[in-house]
């Protein structure tokens, strides 16, 4: 008979089990920044690279597994986003310098980059991989140790690729336990992960109520709120490559990234011309019999519906009993309202686009303001024009930090067909109850000590050049003596193999018994989860 | 010193133990521990001391562990000592738990005590049962508890004064890292087994060279004697793997854990017997007992520490913390060459040796003063014992290593002087 492990008195839902999980993942992670920190510039960007490469090489596979566990969106696309999460991501930073200090001799400062140390890592169910794999490449490229805690919804997905991401970076010389993944989340769980004092950072992509919980955990937290974003299209745009991109970006994904549109305003001088434009890319509108169906299947008494989230268009136009061509790629909804009598004016992750036509310019801008009122303050808001004049206008009065022009919205606010920096997180800025405007990027992610002189001329400034820090590298591997070809110390070579790291994992617990600490989420709670956050994040 | 910590002390030599107490006193540590948390100690005037004692692993995981804590306190709702007559839930649980990761694949049964003493009596009475020879082999200076039979394997510093060392030859001492010593003892075959503590710890750490402990496993072997596996210092992820023994390629015929099984929360020792040396349970299982011993509490905590010693996550945290102070280590003693002469080390087993017959006790000392605490070796006081915990933060190893390069400095100044170094 083999022998079991087995529990007689579980305590794995107790505060002090939970505690002492977090605990203890949160101690690796600071042995493993403290140890990064001792590399130098081409070492880490070694490791980054390596990384990189490995996202690049599964883009495919986690996409199609994101959505076949999720249920959402589309997997060409989200391989997309897989790709441009590693070396487009990486190129736009590569010439940064995050590790190096830098010396100002006019102001007589040098800037020596600090690393925020640990940072726990909240991702949504919607961008599952991309935001993952985002969020490691900036923690590597910083130095920081990185801790992942996925949505429950994609949390297979997301654990065997954060693994495999770790081995990835083990293998070219990081340090154990730079990348690691929370496998079993939960909600008490994840908040001791939040509250720890060994958290530096939390940086949280996902709904609102995770986001509040983040800044309300007491360590410092970049999060993000809700899109609604508001696309403007004037009479000046060029139509037909405003409905093009539009469709475009609307279809992306099936909508599941939230700077997505939501809805369009335009003018009534245009409104046909744009209606057929629409339709020529693959939309389809929506007679107001059908748009009201479509109000009712979206937006239940208790909010959005979580069955509708990342569906392709067809798929909700049949599910709403719509007949629509097969080649459809949005269902557009005419309104005649914006604001909490329409539901269909607040934020929807799915490939419906409300549509609503006023008279004039002013009125346009008022309407775009109150959509963003409803619900995605700060996120992103898109303009079709061609007149500098209304730009400015739109941008510098509409409460979001990023106005995407004479682009696609979802990618565009991304950074992916814009110069912004490419981010699955989007600061959200004080209009959205957020710490960071920006799209997030690796320079948040690091702090700098300034070495400041005295600015009387007479107190010269020091030569800082090669001055240092000292990057030692890996720690050298402590002997074990007496055990054969172990007993001097030793530099460890990076191996050439993920061995490293795998052997970690096999030579673990012999016994395949329950590891009491980490809860199986039921589908009823995660249902429930899902549900919760996508009502919070729409009823405002 | 407060009034308060002057008067305890004294009621400590009035009932407690005169000699110990004063011993301390003499020695310049006044430690009166009083509390505990995690790694660090606080005295009761409330000087705070890193632990890098632990008792010998006992709080590997921390003291007062807080998962060790919620186990024990949700097991008292439906379990106490138990029975030792009868076959009880819990017992049989850490029974299994312990066969899933032990050192040999035949290792089966487990046998309980209530430390790690009675274990090794439990350990020998086994081992000459299955033998049925007598005679055991251990190592000169060896250290294996104050029990009967535990007493008489190890150095008779302790066994003398109580008249209770071995006369009749059973007991056979022999210097350790000598594969012709041991050979020569075992030669006749008439030994039931010998007795290694992986790493001799009371005698402070001297590793066993390449190739020494599979040498001697060999000639048990081949001399038809029992190899036993003293693991209670060496044991539970302390040297990286679950057992030292595995990391040094041995594979013993019975295996004692203790100390650290604990969780230092509720006394438990285990011996761990192979099939072929577990033959008295099955003759007559009655044979010994142990009201205490494998008290069902003590195996729930048992059981929540071989669960977190296995999480991958305290293998990691192993490696950075023996790297990070070897790094440090190495440093302090180039500094001060002259008297910080060796590191012996086996992840977080390690033996500081100083360059004088009882250069540690200075050391510790200071540490002491210093806000550290780690012990001298009894039976080797040149080497300090240096132990700190399984899951050590970087900011505690960072405070050890400044404070014991403070601790160092004082202890040369104090016993070389001003002397030049010779660096």
């Amino acid at each position: 008979m083999e022998p079991q492990v087995r529990n007689l008195v579980d305590i794995s839902t107790s505060p002090a089990a939970l505690r002492s999980c977090a605990d203890l993942v949160l101690g690796r992670a600071q042995w493993a920044t403290q140890v990064f920190q001792r590399y130098d510039r081409s070492a880490t960007m070694a490791i980054v690279d390596a990384v990189a490469q490995a996202i690049h090489d599964n883009a495919q596979k986690y996409a199609d597994w994101a959505v076949e566990e999720t249920g959402f969106g589309v997997p060409a696309d989200k391989k997309l986003k897989n790709e441009l999460s590693a070396f487009p991501l990486v190129d736009y930073y590569r010439d940064e310098d995050f590790i190096n200090p830098q010396i100002d001799i006019g102001r007589k400062i040098v800037k020596i980059p600090r690393p925020a140390g640990v940072i726990v890592a909240l991702t949504p169910a919607t961008n599952p991989i991309s935001t993952i794999n985002y969020k490691i490449i900036m923690a590597l490229m910083t130095r920081n140790a990185i801790v992942i805690s996925p949505h429950p919804a994609a949390r297979a997905c997301c654990v065997d690729a954060a693994e495999m991401l770790a081995r990835a970076a083990v293998s070219a010389g990081a340090p154990d336990g730079i990348i690691q993944i929370i496998e079993q989340p939960n909600i008490p769980l994840i908040e001791e992960f939040m509250k720890s004092p060994k958290t530096s950072l939390i940086l949280a992509t996902g709904g609102d109520a995770m986001v509040r919980a983040a800044y309300s955990s007491s360590n410092p937290a970049m999060g993000v709120g809700p899109g609604n974003a508001p696309v403007f299209v004037d009479s000046s745009a060029d139509i037909s490559k405003a409905a093009e991109r539009i469709v475009d970006s609307k279809s992306f994904d099936n909508s599941v990234l939230c700077t997505n549109e939501s809805v369009l305003v335009t003018l009534t001088q245009i409104d046909k011309q744009l209606r057929r434009a629409l339709e020529g890319y693959g939309a389809y509108i929506c007679s107001d019999e059908e748009t009201e169906v479509l109000r009712r299947f979206l937006f239940h008494a208790k909010g959005f519906n979580v069955e509708a989230v990342g569906r392709d268009a067809v798929w909700i136009a049949q599910e709403c009993g719509i007949r629509v061509p097969v080649k459809t790629r949005i269902l557009v909804t005419p309104i005649t309202q914006i604001g909490v009598e329409e539901r269909l004016s607040k934020e929807k992750l799915c490939p419906v686009l409300a549509y609503h036509v006023v008279p004039n310019r002013t009125q346009a801008i008022a309407q775009a303001r109150a959509i963003l009122r409803l619900t995605g303050a700060g996120h992103s808001a898109a303009i079709h024009a061609t007149d500098e004049r209304v730009i400015m206008e739109y941008a510098s009065t509409v409460e979001v930090y990023r106005v995407i022009v004479n682009a696609p919205s979802s990618q565009g606010s991304a950074g992916f067909q814009t110069n912004l920096a490419p981010a699955f997180t989007i600061g959200t800025g004080f209009f959205g109850r957020s710490s960071i405007g920006e799209n997030i990027g690796p320079q948040h992610l690091v702090h700098w000590t300034r070495i400041a002189y005295n600015k009387d001329p007479s107190e010269t400034f020091g030569h800082f050049e090669n001055l240092g820090p000292e990057f030692a590298g890996p720690l050298p591997q402590a002997p074990a003596d007496g055990v054969p070809g172990s007993s001097s110390p030793k530099t460890i070579v990076p191996p050439n193999s993920s061995s490293e790291f795998t052997g970690l994992k096999s030579s673990g617990p012999k016994s395949s018994g329950p590891k009491p600490y980490r809860e199986e989420f039921s589908r009823e709670e995660l249902r429930k989860l899902i549900a919760e956050e996508l009502r919070a994040a729409l009823k405002r | 010193m407060s009034q308060s910590k002057l008067d305890f002390l004294e009621r400590s030599k009035e009932f407690w133990n005169p000699g110990k107490t004063q011993a301390w006193q003499d020695m310049g540590v006044d430690l009166v521990i009083d509390r505990r948390e995690g790694y660090h100690l606080y005295d009761m005037d409330g000087q705070r001391l890193i632990d890098v004692h632990l008792n010998g692993g006992t709080y590997n995981l921390g003291h007062r562990n807080p998962e060790l804590i919620e186990v024990l306190k949700a097991g008292m709702d439906r379990f106490d000592m138990g029975n030792h007559h009868f076959p009880a839930l819990a017992r049989t649980a850490l029974a299994e738990a312990l066969a899933a990761c032990a050192p040999a694949s035949d290792m089966k049964y487990t046998a309980y005590a209530s430390g790690g003493g009675e274990a090794i009596d439990i350990a020998l009475k086994t081992a000459r049962h299955a033998s049925q020879k007598k005679k055991i082999v251990s190592i000169a200076k060896a250290y294996h508890g104050h029990t009967g039979l535990a007493l008489k394997a190890g150095d008779d510093r302790f066994s003398k004064l109580f008249l209770s060392e071995d006369t009749s030859d059973e007991f056979i001492q022999i210097p350790f890292n000598d594969l012709n010593a041991m050979e020569d003892a075992l030669r006749r075959r008439d030994v039931a087994a010998v007795i290694m503590e992986t790493i001799p710890a009371t005698y402070g750490f001297p590793m066993p060279e390449e190739g020494y402990l599979p040498g001697v496993k060999k000639l048990c072997e081949r001399y038809d004697a029992f190899y036993i596996a003293d693991e209670v210092q060496t044991g539970l992820m302390r040297c990286g793997e679950m057992w030292a023994c595995e990391k040094y390629g041995v594979e013993p015929d019975i295996m004692v854990t203790g100390k650290g099984i604990s969780g230092g929360m509720y006394p438990i020792a285990c011996v761990l017997i192979s099939e072929k040396c577990g033959g008295w349970l099955k003759q007559d299982g009655f044979a010994h007992m142990s009201t205490m011993g494998g008290a069902e509490l003590g195996c729930l905590v048992a059981m929540k520490t071989l669960e977190i010693v296995q999480r991958p996550e305290v293998r990691s945290m192993v490696n950075f913390i023996s790297d990070y102070l070897r790094a440090g280590l190495d440093k302090i003693m180039a500094a001060y060459a002259d008297f910080f002469i060796g590191i012996r080390q086996h992840g977080v087993v390690m033996g500081l040796v100083f360059n004088h017959e009882e250069g540690a006790k200075p050391v510790m000392r200071h540490l002491y003063k210093n806000g550290v605490w780690a012990i001298f070796s009894t039976l080797d006081p040149r080497v300090l014992q240096f132990k700190p915990g399984l899951l050590l933060s970087q900011e505690d190893a960072e405070e050890i290593l400044r404070r014991l390069e403070i601790a160092v400095g004082l202890a040369r100044e104090e016993i070389m002087g001003n002397r030049r170094r010779s660096f």
